[in-house]
């Protein structure tokens, strides 16, 4: 029954989305895509860290592998976007395991390391390989077109974006219910435990480790269609001390917790511009100067102060009070 | 110039600035093998010590020497706060909860410094001359053999210290078994804070000494997480290992850059990390403590 | 059923075991016992493979398994609990159970993401099975949904002991199932130990202090002393054995119950 009633309002929530161009301004819909596009990155850094208790700190840089492989497949191969879009993640999740695989047989530290040298060797590769990435320039996207219809505006975008996030919300959600999820979690908790009962670590890791990363890419890749073009600064250290703060505020190995932490993690940076401008102005000085370092403040805070007080984040608490909602509306 | 000189030359600078690198990494081993925490702040701990001798040097005009010491003192109470009031609560948590959370400090420092002095570089008194150091005709930056000169002195005397007083051996107790150094009467919480005192003070010298070598922005702190793979490579448990390391990979930095191109110093120990995690996973000097799966 | 011949375990130059051999035979349940430090947990790592012998042979079947590692060990038909709970804290009753069917099932990533046809029925197959045949038999149909963090240490035996069983393993090691049990709990826990093996001829190694247990409930007992095999029979045989006697006098522990 409870079930039911998920679902009910899951189709009340998409439908309210389906509608939603038309009802807000547009600058709005441009920030509903980027969300819809953190949504399912958080997604894939919450399958490795969150369910299966691998630290990737370098999220964001298999994000920038599925946005630049998406910006050369449309100029160089002259791929579609619904071919340019897988492939953007394979070629992440390819990335991620490169990177991972050597540490994957290893516990602890190795592969936090291994993905924090991801995250500086491929930044590097970005503003470096000139040839290809045409440096911190960067390099335009052309829209994505379907059956010779562009979606070259924030909206018509936006609908793209909506049917992935649900797509890939769904697959997710599958997956860790099914004996993929239960293995992955049986390896963050005991690991030996796991191996008698027949699961193979290293091989989950490997899955994990491949279906986060791909996860990545893909919204890599949308989010090149998205911009409509791609640069290394947008791949940076931050974003992925971002991504992580996402999926620890949200609750580490849920899934809704992930959507809530990349709803309140993309909406956060915003407030904070609103209220760091007005604190400004009326004080009278430039604000915008501390913008970036603020919001590193913030994140930091955000991750210590969970992790410490809530470490099942906003989901745990999103529980709670639904469950306080229904007694009260029981007892009545 | 002979090719060999120019070789030779690189070679000192690197194994000089490499120095620093050491301190940064004993910092780090301390606390890790009293506690098992993996210290991700340490860099930024570094650029705040830094940030507070500019500010008690020069914005207080306290001069060079009191800068230094209300620089230490802070770097203490920092490094004080953030183990009892962010570490301490996350004993007994798994192991990765516990590194997110020096993680998200480093961020949270990071942070705060850029809003207090801003982004840009800011002049720092010179504590080193600059005269360059000639040591058998090799001509090395004056800056670079100074800081190694007080790097290698410090060291030395933690080392020393480390092996002789009762806190170092209460904290090498500790540091084999946290439960039987318990039961021996050992206060294995002060040993951990004890730490990272120790840990603020490397950080604080090794980033008033780089901050002089290089230049002082809020970024100094990223510079030092070429530390982490200067861990990996001396293998976590063994201190005269992460030392030799720290020369390896600074010398390793200053000869990529001659040879292929600066830009490539950045990536240097990140790529070296990882032919280590491929080739030799417990470093070149620690013993073979990691579980394989 | 399960044959453990003249194993040789060392640590560095420590003997934990010499020359111990078990034989479980087949719908039986066999017992390990022997005072602390006898090397009766050593015994079991090396049964499920945490160890590797310098000396000696398992064999389950028929089949050699001792070069298997631990989850090929599982593939093959053997299942344990621990001696401290092991179980997964953060899940509930019913998915620690279900991931004791790891190795049966063999759902992936993609047919379980697009839920294709044989991954919904795997996983309908597998709730039925674990409905009908185990929450019945050891009586967790209340706590099902629970989470296991919120349950007793009893129970959390018997859930672990569930998650062994769902597999429907061809040989069960048990842990000390009844450590820090009540004796309410115990005599549970003995009863359901005997339900399984009658319900569904489970070959059962069993390792306890608990003597009433051991001497209840076992066909054949293996006595350890000090890593070397001192006695092995039924359980009377056991009892009367001066050598055993003499190892439990020389601990404390008391064999007669």
């Amino acid at each position: 029954m409870a079930g039911n009633r998920n679902i009910l309002w899951a189709i009340l929530l998409i439908l309210a989305l389906i509608a939603l161009p038309a009802l807000v301004p547009r600058y709005w819909i441009y920030f509903a895509g980027i969300l819809g596009i953190n949504i399912i990155a958080v997604h894939g850094l919450n399958i490795m860290t969150g369910y299966t208790g691998l630290l990737s700190l370098g999220h964001a840089a298999f994000v920038g592998v599925g946005a630049y492989t998406v910006a050369l497949a449309q100029s160089k191969l002259g791929l579609p976007f619904y071919l340019a879009i897988p492939l953007a993640g394979v070629a992440a999740a390819i990335m991620g395991v490169g990177f991972g695989l050597p540490s994957l047989r290893i516990r602890g530290l190795y592969l936090v390391i291994a993905t924090l040298a991801a995250q500086f060797i491929l930044n590097f590769v970005f503003v470096h390989w000139q040839k290809v990435t045409n440096g911190d320039a960067g390099l335009t996207v052309q829209p994505a077109t379907i059956f010779g219809y562009p979606l070259n505006n924030e909206t018509r975008a936006y609908y793209l974006i909506l049917v992935c996030d649900v797509a890939f919300t769904l697959f997710a959600l599958n997956v860790i219910r099914s004996r993929v999820g239960r293995a992955f979690v049986a390896v963050r908790e005991r690991d030996r435990t796991a191996e008698v009962l027949g699961v193979r670590i290293v091989w989950y890791k490997f899955v994990a480790f491949a279906l986060g990363s791909f996860y990545a890419g893909v919204a890599g890749g949308l989010l090149a269609y998205f911009n409509q073009f791609v640069n290394p600064e947008q791949f940076g250290l931050l974003l992925s001390v971002f991504f992580l703060s996402a999926v620890i505020v949200g609750g580490m190995g849920s899934i809704l917790g992930a959507i809530l932490g990349a709803v309140f993690m993309t909406l956060l940076p915003e407030f904070l511009r609103g209220g760091a401008l007005a604190v400004g102005s009326s004080f009278g000085f430039d604000i915008s100067l501390i913008l970036v370092p603020l919001r590193e403040t913030v994140f930091g805070l955000l991750i210590v102060g969970f992790l410490i007080l809530e470490p099942r984040g906003l989901a745990q608490l999103w529980k709670r009070a639904q469950q306080k909602f229904l007694t009260i509306s029981t007892v009545k | 110039m002979n090719p060999m000189v120019m070789f030779a030359e690189y070679s000192a600078v690197g194994i000089a600035a490499g120095g620093i690198y050491a301190l940064i990494a004993l910092g780090t081993v301390v606390i890790f093998k009293s506690s098992q925490t993996f210290n991700f702040a340490m860099g930024e701990m570094m650029m705040l010590s830094a940030y507070f001798f500019y500010t008690a040097a020069v914005t207080f005009a306290l001069g060079p020497f009191f800068g230094m010491i209300a620089a230490l003192i802070g770097s203490i109470a920092v490094a004080l706060i953030i183990e009892r009031f962010a570490l301490r609560p996350m004993m007994g948590r798994p192991f990765i909860a516990i590194v997110m959370v020096t993680f998200g400090i480093g961020s949270i420092i990071r942070g705060i410094v850029g809003m207090i002095w801003g982004p840009n570089s800011l002049d720092i008194p010179a504590i080193l001359a600059r005269s360059p150091v000639m040591i058998g005709g090799l001509f090395i930056p004056g800056k670079t053999a100074r800081a190694f000169a007080i790097a290698v002195v410090i060291v030395g005397a933690l080392i020393a210290f480390l092996r002789y007083s009762r806190a170092g051996i209460a904290l090498r107790a500790a540091a084999a078994d946290q439960i039987t150094a318990y039961s021996m009467g050992i206060d294995v919480r002060g040993v951990i804070a004890f730490t990272w005192v120790i840990a603020a003070i490397t950080g604080c010298i090794s980033g008033v000494l780089m901050a002089n070598v290089n230049s002082l922005t809020p970024s100094l702190g990223l510079v030092a997480l070429n530390v982490l793979s200067v861990i990996i490579l001396g293998g976590m448990n063994s201190i005269g290992g992460v030392l030799i390391a720290g020369f390896i990979i600074g010398w390793l930095e200053s000869v990529t850059g001659w040879l292929i191109g600066t830009e490539f110093r950045e990536i240097t120990p990140y790529v070296l990390a990882l032919l280590i995690l491929l080739i030799r996973p417990t470093g070149l000097f620690g013993t073979a403590e990691i579980e394989r799966i | 059923m399960l044959r453990v011949d003249d194993i040789h375990l060392a640590f560095g130059g420590v003997k934990a075991l010499s020359g111990v051999s078990v034989h479980a035979e087949r719908g039986r349940i066999t017992s390990v016992i022997g005072p602390n430090g006898a090397g009766k947990t050593s015994l079991f790592n090396v049964i499920s493979g945490f160890y590797q012998p310098q000396h000696g042979t398992v064999t389950l079947d028929g089949q050699s398994i001792t070069r298997l590692r631990p989850s090929e060990r599982a593939s093959s038909g053997m299942s344990r609990t621990f001696q401290n709970i092991a179980l997964f804290q953060g899940m509930t009753v019913l998915d620690n159970i279900k991931l004791g069917a790891h190795t049966n099932l063999k759902s992936g990533v993609f047919s379980a993401g697009f839920r294709l046809g044989a991954s919904r029925r795997e996983e309908h197959d597998l709730s039925d099975a674990i409905q009908r045949d185990i929450i019945g038999l050891l009586e967790l149909d209340k706590v099902q949904h629970h989470y296991v963090e919120d349950l007793p240490y009893g129970l959390q035996k018997r859930v672990e002991l569930a998650r062994a069983l769902v597999m429907k393993p061809k040989i069960l090691l048990l842990d000390e199932p009844v450590a820090g049990m009540n004796s309410e709990e115990k005599r549970e826990m003995s009863r359901f130990v005997l339900d399984v093996r009658k319900d569904w001829n489970t070959t059962v190694l069993l390792i306890e202090h608990d003597m009433s247990m051991v001497m209840g409930i076992s066909d054949h007992i293996v006595v350890l002393s000090f890593g070397k095999p001192i006695a092995s029979g039924t359980p009377d045989h056991v009892r009367a054995n001066p050598d055993v006697i003499k190892a439990y006098l020389g601990t404390g522990d008391e064999v007669a119950a």
